[in-house]
């Protein structure tokens, strides 16, 4: 029987570890994903073999969070994909901490390694959990999106992590004795998980998302040695493993240490060390804009997070139709941070249809940018702010950006000339061939389908 | 031993996730990233073997775990698979 469910879970791994690996292709990925879920229910029913489960309570848990999880992923929008992916991370981070802290109400007595897997299932899985939920509640704009900075808030932090460590070292000492301190490290794990978020701002979020989603993996891998479960180590730990890869790409992408994400408040220290921006903003009428594109061979659009704000995916997907059938090649150069979470723009884009040759990354789209006649930037702004390669002291400088401001003509879609999230005023909206179009996203590009199609009527 | 096994376990798939990602295109980030949260949900496993410990609060315990866990499987997959299949190829499809 016990060789029957290890078999059974050497099969779930492999699911898993194909899945992983067809889901990072383009053409197999939805496949990978079905083999993966596969994987997982194999894992279930091997365990559903485990004999003194209380069988009522898993089927009413299972119908429970299975119809939350199922109508819940039915109903969102692709909109708001970031704060979903970041709550159903939580609840994994979640699941995690409950099955150490119930294990050790069944099994006091654990040898040093249990108690160790125990206490880290506790607080990563605590961690990920209200991190996540923080996390959900920026991204949905439950609270504010900018960062939340108080005075001694690194002192907190630092003592918090002590007790922390200190209770979870007198706990492994003493596991039988010790739940006092197991409960300790819960709450600490709590706050801590909303303390380590709070100064994190909107344009960190990809970062810290990727993060929560290795933590998760993370905590299931403990939970894992906490009950001596293969399945659980092995997925757990590829979840970490992966969730630590796009953490470090997206750090990568801001040219910025992951330390400096987690500590430093972006966009709240920041302000003053830009140099003074010379040069004259030029707006442009949509009719006017029109006339431009009209005449362009080559177009590039670049979306930021102000084109999900305005939901505008649709309305640039028409327009760049329009003027394909103009006779102009249309490309998406997609920063791999623009956005809050990493991929956000092109989940948006295929959303609208925009099949996904046409997007392109920075390092393809810059060398090519002489021969591009408009690049269209859409409510983004950091990621194609020139003072990242051109101004030394610029807080963004080092960061790879889309180099919109050597194309031939640059519009720039803004409701306003506010900086962007960062804070940091953009040379960009200075340049001799940028031309500003202000107003809604969706509403100038509403605009400029309407004066193609009156052009054509 | 046992521990030794499980830790070698731990790290050989360790090596693998690192491996299995590192080129993976950027268009793929959210699918990737919402696809391995749903496989995190695995903690579901440890939730059901959990209601076997007995006790009632201990069971109160188990019983959230398993509506979390089964919150992050069963949403997890779904919104990534609604996620890919939106994802088009334009050599297919005009």
């Amino acid at each position: 029987m016990e060789s029957a469910f290890q078999l059974a879970y050497i099969a779930a791994s492999v699911l898993f570890i194909i899945g992983l690996k067809m889901l990072g292709r383009a053409d197999t990925a939805r496949r990978g994903n079905m083999v993966s879920a596969v994987g997982m229910l194999v894992a279930v029913v091997a365990t559903l073999l485990v004999t003194g489960i209380d069988y009522a309570l898993v089927a009413a848990g299972l119908v429970v969070g299975g119809a939350i999880g199922a109508i819940w992923a039915r109903r969102v929008q692709m909109t708001q994909m970031p704060e979903t992916v970041a709550i159903f991370n939580g609840a994994g981070g979640g699941a995690s901490l409950l099955v150490g802290w119930a294990e050790y109400l069944g099994r006091p007595a654990q040898d040093p390694v249990t108690a160790v897997a125990t206490i880290l299932a506790v607080l990563i899985g605590g961690i990920t959990l209200t991190g996540s939920m923080l996390a959900w509640a920026k991204l949905s704009e439950r609270v504010s999106g900018r960062p939340i900075l108080f005075g001694s808030q690194q002192v907190v932090n630092a003592l918090l992590l002590l007790v922390a460590l200190g209770s979870g070292v007198a706990y492994v000492i003493n596991p039988e004795g010790g739940y006092v301190y197991l409960l300790v490290a819960i709450v600490v794990s709590l706050l801590l998980g909303v303390l380590v978020v709070l100064p994190i701002g909107g344009a960190d979020m990809p970062i810290v998302i990727s993060l929560l989603n290795s933590y998760s993996g993370v905590a299931a891998s403990a939970a894992g040695f906490v009950i001596d479960n293969t399945v659980l180590i092995v997925a757990g730990s590829l979840v970490g493993a992966s969730g630590l890869i796009l953490t470090q790409i997206m750090c990568k992408a801001m040219n910025r240490s992951l330390g400096n994400v987690l500590f430093s408040g972006f966009g709240a220290v920041t302000k003053s060390s830009a140099q003074a921006v010379e040069g004259e903003v030029k707006p442009l009428s949509p009719q006017d804009a029109y006339f431009v594109l009209e005449a362009a061979s080559s177009v590039v659009f670049v979306p930021g997070y102000g084109m999900a704000v305005a939901q505008a995916q649709h309305a640039v997907k028409e327009l760049a139709d329009l003027l394909e059938a103009n006779g102009a090649e249309v490309r998406y150069a997609i920063h791999p941070v623009a956005g809050r979470m990493p991929g956000h723009m092109n989940v948006l884009l295929a959303e609208a249809n925009v099949p996904y040759e046409q997007l392109v990354e920075p390092g393809d789209v810059n060398p090519t940018m002489e021969n591009v006649d408009v690049a269209v930037v859409i409510g983004a702004n950091d990621v194609v702010n020139p003072a990242a390669k051109e101004d030394k002291s610029s807080p963004l400088y080092g960061m790879p950006i889309i180099e919109v401001d050597r194309a031939r003509t640059t519009f720039v879609l803004k409701r306003s000339m506010n900086p962007g999230f960062s804070g940091v005023e953009n040379p960009l909206f200075y340049k001799p061939n940028t031309r500003m179009i202000f107003g809604d996203a969706k509403a100038v590009i509403g605009q400029l389908v309407a004066e193609f199609k009156d052009a054509a009527a | 031993m046992t521990i030794l096994l499980l830790l070698f376990v731990f790290v050989l798939a360790v090596f693998l996730g690192l491996e299995l990602i590192q080129k993976v295109p950027s268009q793929l980030h959210t699918p990737l990233m919402s696809g391995t949260n749903a496989i995190s949900g695995i903690a579901i496993v440890g939730a059901i073997a959990t209601t076997a410990v007995g006790g009632t609060f201990s069971n109160v315990l188990a019983f959230i775990a398993v509506v979390l866990a089964a919150i992050n499987v069963f949403g997890g997959y779904l919104v990534t698979d609604r996620m890919l299949g939106m994802f088009k190829s334009g050599k297919k499809e005009g």
